[in-house]
């Protein structure tokens, strides 16, 4: 069983965002970088597949070179092999992304009998990269799944809804867009993060085709102006919380 | 024209597609265009009414053999046939799960761009949206390059507003479909476990606790405190990742996004991650030992302390209230 597990490098902030001077950014000059959560367990879960039915896990990035250092975690985690499709420093529209990837993909060598994607990018959160891949590879594709079970030559796929859970049953080769919640996954050990380090990564860099969504202007909605009133600093505080409670009826 | 992509079960009309139509609605006011929705399955004609008295003029509804379940990519089909022939210049659709899946899927068919989870559209070309990004921690204003312009809506943007009666008349067609597009239908599973209590999303009171909680039996206190207040737990993603508790629990971008009386949030730094989930709670409580954690700025009240202290007298204070 091979797959390929696409992931996006993306700032990782612990309070508010800052937009650069020029109105288009996110200020990252003291921030670290990480991926999507949906991208974390979609890598879990691939090495889990290939752990049962052996196979390789191959993950696959749009983004600049400083990319490298996403892929190389999860290699940290189990996967054998890295794409990175290099960009410039200018954002690519979901169109664009979804075509670079599907190019990648088919002119691999390896054919891969499951892509796996997070549901939505965590920064750009377009709900449609997956869906644009798969039209491009002409596979069967579900979306948002927080359970799978994979076989030889099928997979099923369960999917949270307001009134329980839905199932589809896809057989392979196919893409699956995943969730949050899928599995808990691992953490890094030191052999696998020295073993990361002499993984291979293959390069491409195709041009940037013109951009069909354009961003203009980035903000921090100005809603968010609020400072807390301090009640307290210890269990000398518990009256005056619970004279809220009363406050807002919850007792 | 302006098309809405309206999301049922079965004839079950979803709440959030009546905002979709409202929002469609003004938008095809302010274009001097009609009103159209698309509905998919046979038994979507049961909601032509409801549509109707949202300001629907004509109701296409896809009836075709193959189509009991929803199958993503035969909706997007058949959206996109109705858009041709009407000559739609937006579709709109609802910034759910099925809804962006269903726009991203006649993106891919058309070839078109799509802007999901839009609070604002100004039609036009090219047509300028503004979108939630990051969860809603981010707003981005973007120019939409395509014709008809494929947009969804944030959920809640609007109020859903009848009003705008209009005579929803039902038209049928049948669908063109390949195999290939009703290859993936969903199977509806067992309905979900029967859980005990209010589910977190439509949850009055929320304990939610973070890392600063320390450990699974750490939630001891958050879980005594929640049955007082007739609440649920709510909590992070480091205390999922950790396995403390389970991820439909999770509050944030990747988790619930959740919009309680009262949500008292216990050892969480406030992430704008976290904040995604839980902006729209009425009154926060944030019980943290550092006062310059970022959730200061998100809350209305703060215990600057040790949640293993400060909780068993929170708890003792109510109980003594309660009883009288
Ligand atoms: C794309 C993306 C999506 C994400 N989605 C989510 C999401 O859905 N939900 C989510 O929660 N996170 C999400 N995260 C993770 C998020 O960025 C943070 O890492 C996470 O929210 C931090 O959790 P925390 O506040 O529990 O932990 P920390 O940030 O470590 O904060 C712990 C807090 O506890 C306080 N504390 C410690 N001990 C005590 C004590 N004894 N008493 C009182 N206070 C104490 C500390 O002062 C600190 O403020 C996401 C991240 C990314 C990149």
């Amino acid at each position: 069983m091979d797959v390929l597990v696409c992931i996006k490098r993306v700032p990782l902030s612990g309070g508010k965002f800052t937009i650069t001077e020029d109105g288009l950014d996110i200020e990252t000059a003291k921030l670290g970088f990480t991926i999507s959560p949906h991208e974390e367990v979609a890598v879990e879960e691939a090495v889990r597949i290939v752990e049962q039915h052996g196979g390789s896990v191959t993950v696959l990035t749009l983004g600049p070179a400083e990319a490298e250092e996403q892929i190389r975690e999860q290699m940290a985690i189990g996967a054998d092999r890295g794409i990175l499709i290099e960009t410039d420093s200018q954002e690519w529209d979901p169109q664009a992304t979804a075509t670079a990837i599907a190019e990648a993909i088919t002119e691999d060598e390896t054919d891969f009998d499951l892509v796996i994607m997070g549901n939505e990018s965590a920064d750009a959160s377009g709900y449609q990269v997956g869906i644009r891949v798969a039209h491009k590879l002409g596979r069967p594709i579900v979306t948002g799944v927080k359970a799978m079970t994979v076989e030889a030559d099928k997979a099923t796929f369960e999917r949270p809804v307001k009134t329980g859970r839905e199932l589809y049953e896809v057989s392979l080769p196919a893409v699956v867009t995943v969730l949050d919640g899928l599995n808990i996954p691992r953490y890094p050990s030191v052999p696998g993060r020295i073993r990361a380090k002499k993984k291979p990564i293959e390069r491409r860099n195709p041009e940037r085709p013109e951009s069909r969504l354009v961003k203009t202007r980035l903000e921090v909605p100005v809603t968010e102006s609020k400072q807390a009133q301090v009640l307290g600093s210890g269990p000398e505080a518990a009256p005056a919380i619970v004279e809220i409670f009363k406050q807002i009826g919850v007792i | 024209m302006v098309l809405v992509l309206v999301d049922h079960d079965h004839g079950q009309l979803d709440e959030l597609s009546l905002q979709a139509v409202t929002y469609g609605r003004e938008l095809a006011a302010s274009t001097g265009e009609p009103l159209d929705a698309l509905v998919v399955g046979a038994d979507g004609r049961s909601v032509a009414g409801a549509l109707g008295e949202h300001g629907v003029t004509t109701v296409h509804v896809a009836v075709h053999e193959g189509l009991t379940d929803y199958a993503p990519l035969a909706w997007a089909r058949a959206a996109s046939e109705v858009a041709t022939r009407t000559g739609a210049s937006v579709v709109l659709a609802t910034g759910s799960p099925r809804g962006n899946e269903v726009l991203a899927h006649l993106g891919a068919l058309t070839d078109l761009p799509v802007a999901a989870d839009c609070v604002e559209v100004t039609p036009g070309s090219p047509t300028k949206v503004v979108r939630a990004r990051w969860g809603g921690s981010l707003m981005e204003e973007a120019n939409l390059h395509g014709s008809p312009a494929l947009v969804s809506l944030v959920p809640h943007t609007i109020v859903a507003d009848p009003g705008g009666s209009a005579s929803g008349d039902v038209a049928e067609f049948t669908p063109t479909f390949s195999d290939a597009d009703l290859l993936v239908i969903a199977k509806p599973a067992a309905a979900a476990e029967e859980s005990s209590g209010v589910s977190l999303a439509d949850a009055k009171v929320i304990i939610s606790g973070g890392r600063g909680v320390g450990s699974a039996e750490g939630f001891a206190p958050l879980e005594e405190l929640a049955e007082l207040l007739g609440g649920t737990i709510g909590c992070s993603r480091v205390v999922t990742g950790n396995g403390w508790r389970p991820h439909t629990e999770q509050v944030g971008q990747t988790g619930t996004k959740v919009a309680p009386d009262l949500y008292i949030a216990c050892g969480i730094s406030g992430a704008t991650q976290h904040i995604a989930g839980c902006r729209n709670a009425k009154t926060m409580i944030v019980i943290n030992t550092d006062p310059e954690a970022a959730i200061m700025g998100y809350a209305d009240y703060a215990i600057i302390g040790d949640i293993g202290k400060v909780l068993p007298a929170i708890i003792e204070e109510t109980r003594k209230a309660k009883a009288g």
